[in-house]
Parts: C-alpha cells; structure tokens; sequence
C-alpha cells in the first residue's frame, strides 16, 4: 500500500487537496498519523490574540493620519475649464506681450502675468511630482512596474503644457517656452511607454528624465518663478 | 476585491484621505492580527499596524488589482513584520496573552492551557522569517497558497515547502505535550 507523504495530510487539513480522505479511511497507521497532525494544529489555535478596543480603528486612523505624507491633490488650476484656461492664456499672452514694448507694465498685464506665472508653476510642480515618482520607484528587478497611474497624470499634463507653451511663446517668454518643450517631449514618452514596464525599460525612461535634467530645470525654474511672482 | 475596497483605493490614489481613511477603518484589525501572531508581541504588533498603513499609503500607486487589496496589505505586514523581528538582536521573551476562557472550572485543565499556549508562542518563535509568515497566512487568515506565494512574492513551491517546514516544526515542538 502506497501511503501519501506528510506533506498531502497537511494539504488535506487545508482542504487543497481532498483524494487522502479515502486513504485515511482504510490504513489505521495514516489515520493515527494524521489525528497528531490536526491535534498540533488545533493547538495552535490555542494561541489568543489579545482583543483591541471597540474604535480600535479610529485609534490607529489618528495615529496615522498625521503622519501621512501630502499626495497631490488636483488644485483650482485643474478644475478650471481648458477653453476658459486657452482664452485667459493668449489674452494674458498678448497683454504681456504689448507691455513688453512698454517700460512701465499696466495694472491689467501686470494682472496677466501673474496668472500665467501661478498656472505655470503649478503645472510644473505637478510635473515634478510625476517625474520624481517614477525616477524614484523601486527597480522592480525581474517583476513589473506598474506606472498607469503616473500615466493618466501625465496625459492631462500634456494637454495643459501645450497651452502653457503656446502662451509663453506668444509673450516672448522664449525661456519658458523651451522648458515646455523639453518638459512635453518626456511627458509624451511617460504616456507612450507601456503601463506596466519591465526592469530594463524602467531604467530607459528614468535615464532619460536624469540625462535631459529635467527636474533640476523645473526646481531652477520654479524658483524664478517664485522671485518673478514677488516682484509683479 | 471587494467594491468597496476598488473605490475607496481610487478616492485615495486621488489624494483623498477619506478614501484611505476607509481602508485603514476595514483592515486594521485584521493587519493587528497577522502583525501578532508573527510577532508575539502586542506593542512590536501595534507599531507594524502603523507602519503598515504608512507604508501602503506611499506605495498605493503601485498598487495592482490582480491580487486582492488585503493579500496586498498582508504582504506588507509580513514585511515589517519581519524587518522588525530582525532588527531585535535579542529576542524578547514570549508573552502569552491571559486565557479567553476564564470560565473553565477545572484549575488543572487551564494550567495545561496555559502551558501548551507557551510552548506554541515559543514555538513560533523558532520558525524562520518566511515559515512563520506563510503559516500564518495559510493556519490563521485561510490564504490559499496562490495567495500566500503573491504575499511572500515567491513560487508557489516555495511557499508550500515553507508551510511544511513550519508544520514540521511545530509538531516536532508540540507532539509531546498534546
């Protein structure tokens, strides 16, 4: 008689696998073997986990809350329509672009300006945030990185950086707009690579972002920005 | 995975905290159980809870829903559960929770209770990293072994010999004061 080794009488106690049942049946020595298996195991059982108060849920959510860290959220600037962005954008654009002939900048440019600026700068900080999320994901090794996520971002950013650039070059803004445009080339690649990328083409992608030093622009950038938004 | 989990993880993937709030509010005890019975230790087991939640908040874009929200989490309990076991370089001495069954009027019989709840903690705690963590997952949470080779991101294979060889070991432990 064929008896089936230890390890089928402890799938058969874990109910995968259920062709022992019939064996157990008929040799006394398996039966024996088995009911000391189901007594060690049903001693483990024995083993209380000790009761956790009845809001033990809120308890840890106020534990963790705090600690989360910020995940962006879509700002005012994402809320905004793209048709009502466009027009306030090339009106901003030509605004800015007449007061550039002019030395002193009228109350109505001034205010043009400053909007494209703080549009632009949340944009790019988005952006950052995309870029930084994938150049610091783990190397998934010999397993998948799923960026389907970064992904959908990184469509929605393409739309508004078209924008954002087209603006800027209307104004004579040639800095930003070659930012942009740099800015646009890897934000196409995010959304044109497969949303579940192996090692190797994790590597690719990240080594683009890194060599076109992308990120530092944009911290650079955004820094102007931030000195320009002051003086306006 | 369950409605409710798919919408709560894309409320929360939005920067929403209410969504992840509700995530947090439907695993924690579970998280709190795994995180005891790997540890054996009720702080080391409330510090994981935490750092669990923590850590699957920064990874839930990588979050895939091939595998369910909970096997998902309880890898990540596993984890920490083991970093943090090895990360004690002295091992604290078992503790072993005070009996539910309080109402047993036979002195003799919660004296063997006892005794033989001690020798499984302490039997536990002579597993490996990967034989407590599968085992648990199989003995205590019901994970299937597709599931418990997904949580330990190993082979199925591997993740089966790891149930026997802590099955092994707790009978060899066990068998002579059951």
């Amino acid at each position: 008689m064929m008896h089936p080794p230890q390890e089928d009488l402890v799938l058969f106690y874990y109910g995968e696998r259920d062709d022992v049942a019939v064996h157990l049946r008929e040799c006394e020595a398996c039966r024996h073997d088995y009911q000391s298996l189901q007594r060690t195991l049903n001693a483990v059982d024995s083993l209380p986990v000790p009761e956790r108060p009845e809001d033990y849920a809120s308890i840890i959510w106020k534990r963790v809350a705090p600690k989360l860290p910020a995940r962006p959220r879509r700002s005012f600037w994402w809320a905004v329509p793209k048709w009502a962005m466009a027009a306030a954008l090339v009106i901003g654009a030509f605004l800015i672009g007449r007061s550039m002939q002019r030395p002193v900048m009228s109350p109505l440019a001034s205010q043009a300006n400053r909007t494209l600026l703080v549009a632009v700068g949340d944009h790019l900080d988005r952006s950052q945030m995309v870029l930084a999320e994938i150049v610091n994901a783990g190397d998934p090794g010999k397993g998948q990185l799923d960026i389907s996520y970064e992904q959908k971002i990184a469509e929605d950013l393409v739309d508004n950086n078209r924008l954002y650039r087209t603006s800027a070059d209307s104004a004579g803004d040639r800095a930003t707009a070659s930012l942009l445009d740099d800015l646009e080339r890897v934000l196409i690649e995010i959304t044109h690579t497969p949303s579940s990328v192996s090692g190797q083409q994790f590597e690719e992608l990240k080594r683009r972002i890194e060599d076109q030093g992308l990120m530092f622009k944009v911290r650079v950038f955004q820094n102007r920005i931030q000195e320009k938004d002051k003086t306006i | 995975m369950e409605d409710s989990d798919a919408l709560a993880i894309a409320r929360a993937k939005q920067g929403d905290s209410d969504g992840f709030r509700s995530l947090v509010e439907r695993h924690s005890r579970s998280v709190f159980r795994l995180a005891y019975r790997m540890t054996g230790n009720e702080s080391d087991a409330e510090d994981i809870v935490q750092e669990t939640f923590l850590r699957a908040y920064k990874q839930l874009n990588r979050y895939e829903s091939r595998s369910s929200f909970s096997t998902w989490l309880y890898r990540i309990a596993s984890n920490c559960s083991v970093d943090l076991i090895r990360s004690r370089k002295v091992r604290q001495p078992v503790e072993v929770p005070e009996t539910l069954a309080t109402n047993d009027p036979e002195p003799d019989r919660m004296v063997f209770s006892s005794q033989v709840q001690k020798k499984v903690a302490e039997a536990m705690e002579e597993l490996s990293g990967q034989e407590r963590t599968a085992f648990v997952l199989r003995h205590f949470e019901g994970l299937s072994i597709d599931e418990i080779s997904t949580a330990l991101g190993v082979g199925g294979n591997a993740a089966k010999h790891a149930i026997f060889r802590a099955v092994q070991k707790l009978r060899r432990a066990l068998e002579p004061v059951v």
